[in-house]
């Protein structure tokens, strides 16, 4: 794949889990925090089901960069330690292991921006 | 603010059918009670009077918006790649980068503005989840900065790393069950 269909795979894939997850919103009514926790899941589920890895090969930053990439990376962070490490310990440390980059900067960050921003209007 | 707003106005709405009956009873008594009838008639109107969400329109913004952060992102990859990071080592720097452009955004009041277009589009990308967490940090340091900016942080990011994990532990458990019935390793 080229580096133009990469541009172009990725723009499609994400914005189509956006959409879906837009429906979501709007046709049934849930809240945006519970489509966030139910597509963090779905990604899950479907990584599990072996489904998730053809759509980064497709996809790249489309597939990963949206919620349920979070999902197959907890999935995959653990499948692999699990057969680096051991059962036990690559269950328990590879979910967190593999989105623990993603994580530590949001916690950080959103430290640091408490401490330097307030948000408009509430000054 | 995306997110969590979202969540705020879920709590209210579940609220709106509960006192709905009882406001009618609370009524100055010169006014004489509605009837059942009336009541019913009443509710239908209103039903149909609420704003039904843009669907089509909504989907097209989420699409565009959705779409260009995962342009950003595969930006961001192709460079790492270029650089010589092996693509199944990317994953974490990738949302490395795309957390801290989040948060940046949010910082600076960006993010809120995409949100408000994007919808969805700017809430599932993991910018969103940095969104959700910068946000509520900001939004409660004025309730200090343990247990407001310190535990508010996880509003929304704490029930995504929950159930996420929680899923991924049982889904790889279900896997290896599966594979020790059928034989397969």
């Amino acid at each position: 794949m080229n580096i133009g269909q990469s541009y172009f795979w990725a723009f499609i894939v994400g914005g189509l889990w956006c959409v879906l997850a837009q429906l979501t919103v709007d046709l049934s009514g849930m809240t945006p925090a519970h489509v966030m926790v139910a597509f963090v899941s779905l990604g899950a589920i479907l990584s599990g089901l072996g489904l998730y890895q053809p759509l980064v090969a497709l996809g790249g930053a489309g597939a990963s960069v949206p919620l349920p990439g979070f999902g197959h990376a907890l999935v995959t962070g653990i499948t692999q330690q699990m057969e680096d490490k051991g059962t036990l310990f690559g269950l328990f440390s590879g979910g967190l292991s593999a989105t623990a980059i993603g994580i530590s900067a949001a916690v950080v960050f959103g430290y640091l921006m408490a401490i330097l921003f307030t948000p408009r209007g509430k000054r | 603010m995306g997110a969590s707003k979202g969540a705020g106005a879920a709590r209210n709405g579940s609220g709106k059918n509960a006192g709905g009956g009882r406001s009618k009873t609370s009524r100055p008594a010169s006014s004489r009670p509605a009837s059942p009838k009336e009541q019913k008639k009443y509710q239908k109107i209103a039903q149909q009077a609420r704003p039904r969400p843009p669907v089509l329109i909504n989907c097209i913004k989420a699409f565009l918006t959705g779409g260009v952060i995962c342009l950003v992102g595969q930006g961001v990859l192709n460079y790492f790649i270029r650089i010589g990071v092996k693509p199944p080592d990317s994953g974490g720097p990738l949302a490395g980068v795309m957390v801290t452009l989040g948060a940046l955004l949010t910082g600076i009041g960006v993010y809120d503005v995409i949100g408000k277009f994007g919808g969805m589009g700017s809430a599932l990308p993991i910018t969103g989840f940095a969104n959700s967490i910068v946000s509520p940090a900001m939004e409660f340091k004025r309730e200090g900065y343990v247990l407001g900016v310190g535990a508010r942080m996880f509003q929304v990011a704490g029930p995504v790393i929950v159930y996420g994990l929680v899923t991924s532990v049982v889904v790889v458990l279900i896997k290896m069950a599966v594979m020790a019935l059928t034989g397969k390793s």
